[in-house]
């Protein structure tokens, strides 16, 4: 089954056409990577599928995403589509407020009240973030007192914390150290089982690592769509194989 | 040579530095000392007497209207100021005509001289609204004078506070209003405050705004239709009826030193706010 159908999509800031007739079928339950050079649209692209780019002045859309058949262009309630598809983000962006409640923000955002309830969530999505120990006995502190690792595992327990289908990522490792990248990868694993993952990465490695398949993006077109192990091992294309092996910019 | 040349220019520009810091502090410790040389030695228990009478001058009833206007002012001023900073913040679309409206607007009211504000206050809450000179009328005008900086202080908090908190915000599907007032407008508490404790300053600082609207009567207001004076107008009062300057001097003992406790309460609250986020 796929999670995202994305047909015809073409997308302008501005004058600028930053996607072109991209058509990609992402399958749920598995790990897709976006690579390609910076500025080839691996985040523009991620941020269609849950509409963050309604933000952006000046950004028009035309073409057919689907999220399990719906198109969520139609008149669908933007903010129902992004608990259903979460978001982690590339740098670690905790709420100034305690480990808790940045956890807690999600649910209470969509009418959760009872304390009881918030507690089970919280600790259940702090556990699936693999980073409950660490913080279980301070969930009162601020949660900007965490180091880079942790914060970022605190956002991925806050986007899990909504019960999302999907899990967007956008480069989340890069401002991270090798420990807390292993932790993530590990992490981003276990949770395969669960939800569907969609990540931009610019480490290869990272891609072969954890990636079911992956899509290789260049100058806002998608040069070739495969399982990763078809991408790295035999590339079709001459620029993907180029930008894998290297030679690329 | 050239060597040389630079070391002459600096020390001849620190030794301008020099001197410019100390005349500076020099200026500030001649003022603050020649007021507590002639104020201290009038700092007579009748000046604090809860009734003002013209013996006395006690100050006990411009201290208290002091606080009973700046409060009014604040609770008018600030709900219409950080509201207003919010739509032009978060709400305005960039380039909108309205917004370039409403900033020179806000830009040429904050450098009007305070006593426009004063004839402005008179003519009209005083006199067209009939409220009389009133702690009212006073508050309304110094509300109307403050508006400017509360608004453009929280503004600027508004603006520093970083996009990567609304997008985190609106990628667990808040909407735009629970984004803003949960937060956004948190994290701007430290900058707004600033702004209101600028604007506090310069409440317990102004006389012309107030001598036209909130009066110059020295007792306690019963009601905020009464008429009031404030400290600064108290002591222009004194000063200005050059019967009790000794009192003058030591009411402005007192003016200082609620100053300098405004001054360490807000260093104290920004200290706390920086600490808790
Ligand atoms: N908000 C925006 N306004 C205008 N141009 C943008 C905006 N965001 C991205 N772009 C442009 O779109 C292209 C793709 O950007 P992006 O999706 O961020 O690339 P990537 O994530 O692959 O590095 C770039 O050329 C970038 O300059
Ligand atoms: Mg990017």
């Amino acid at each position: 089954m796929n999670c995202f159908e994305i047909k015809g999509l073409n997308l302008y800031y501005d004058k600028f056409h930053a996607l072109k007739n991209i058509d990609l079928e992402l399958e749920s339950g598995k790990i897709t990577a976006f690579i390609g050079p910076s500025g080839c649209g691996k985040s523009t692209l991620l941020k269609t599928l849950n509409r963050m780019n309604d933000l952006v002045e000046g950004c028009r859309i035309t073409g057919d995403v689907r999220l399990f058949g719906e198109d969520i262009y139609d008149d669908t309630d933007v903010n129902l589509l992004r608990r259903r598809v979460g978001m982690v983000f590339q740098k670690p962006n905790p709420f100034p407020m305690s480990i808790f409640d940045n956890v807690a923000y999600g649910p209470r955002t969509h009418g959760i009240k009872s304390r009881f309830e918030l507690g089970e969530i919280v600790e259940s999505s702090l556990r699936a973030a693999a980073i409950w120990d660490e913080v279980k006995d301070r969930l009162k502190k601020p949660a900007l007192s965490l180091s880079g690792g942790q914060q970022q595992r605190l956002c991925i327990a806050r986007a899990l914390a909504v019960s999302p289908e999907v899990l967007l990522m956008d480069e989340p490792t890069s401002a991270l150290d090798p420990i807390s990248t292993g932790k993530i990868e590990e992490l981003l694993l276990t949770l395969r089982e669960k939800y569907s993952i969609i990540i931009v990465t610019h480490n290869m490695q990272q891609a072969t690592r954890i990636s079911d398949s992956t899509a290789f993006f260049l100058l806002g077109e998608v040069i070739e769509y495969d399982s990763t192990e078809t991408v790295f091992a035999m590339p079709r294309d001459q620029r993907t194989e180029d930008y894998i092996t290297g030679r690329f910019g | 040579m050239m060597r040389r040349k630079r070391k002459t220019s600096e020390i001849l520009l620190g030794a301008v530095t020099w001197f410019a810091a100390a005349v500076t502090i020099g200026l500030l410790l001649l003022l603050v000392g020649f007021i507590l040389v002639r104020g201290v030695p009038h700092l007579k228990p009748s000046l604090f007497a809860l009734h003002y009478n013209s013996d006395n001058v006690s100050l006990v009833p411009a201290l208290i209207s002091t606080i009973v206007i700046a409060i009014v002012s604040l609770v008018i001023a600030v709900p219409l100021g950080v509201f207003a900073a919010i739509y032009l913040a978060e709400y305005a679309r960039r380039g909108n005509r309205a917004v370039a409206v409403i900033r020179m607007t806000t830009e040429t009211l904050s450098g009007i001289p305070s006593i426009v504000y004063g004839l402005f206050g008179g003519l009209f809450f005083v006199v067209f609204l009939g409220w009389g000179y009133s702690v009212l009328a006073g508050a309304a005008t110094l509300s109307i004078m403050i508006l400017p900086l509360v608004m453009r202080s929280a503004e600027e908090a508004l603006k520093s506070v970083p996009d990567t908190y609304r997008e985190g915000s609106f990628g667990l599907g808040a909407g735009k209003l629970r984004t803003v007032l949960r937060i956004v407008l948190p994290s701007a508490v430290p900058g707004i405050l600033a702004g209101v404790i600028l604007a506090v300053g310069r409440i317990v600082g102004e006389t012309a705004a107030l001598i036209y609207t909130a009066g110059t009567v020295a007792q306690i207001p019963g009601s905020p239709m009464q008429s009031a004076r404030t400290l600064s107008v108290h002591m222009y009062s004194l000063s200005s009826e050059g019967l009790h300057t000794d009192e003058g001097y030591a009411t402005a003992v007192v003016l200082l030193v609620v100053v300098v406790l405004i001054n360490a309460l807000s260093a104290r609250i920004a200290k706390r706010l920086g600490r808790r986020s």
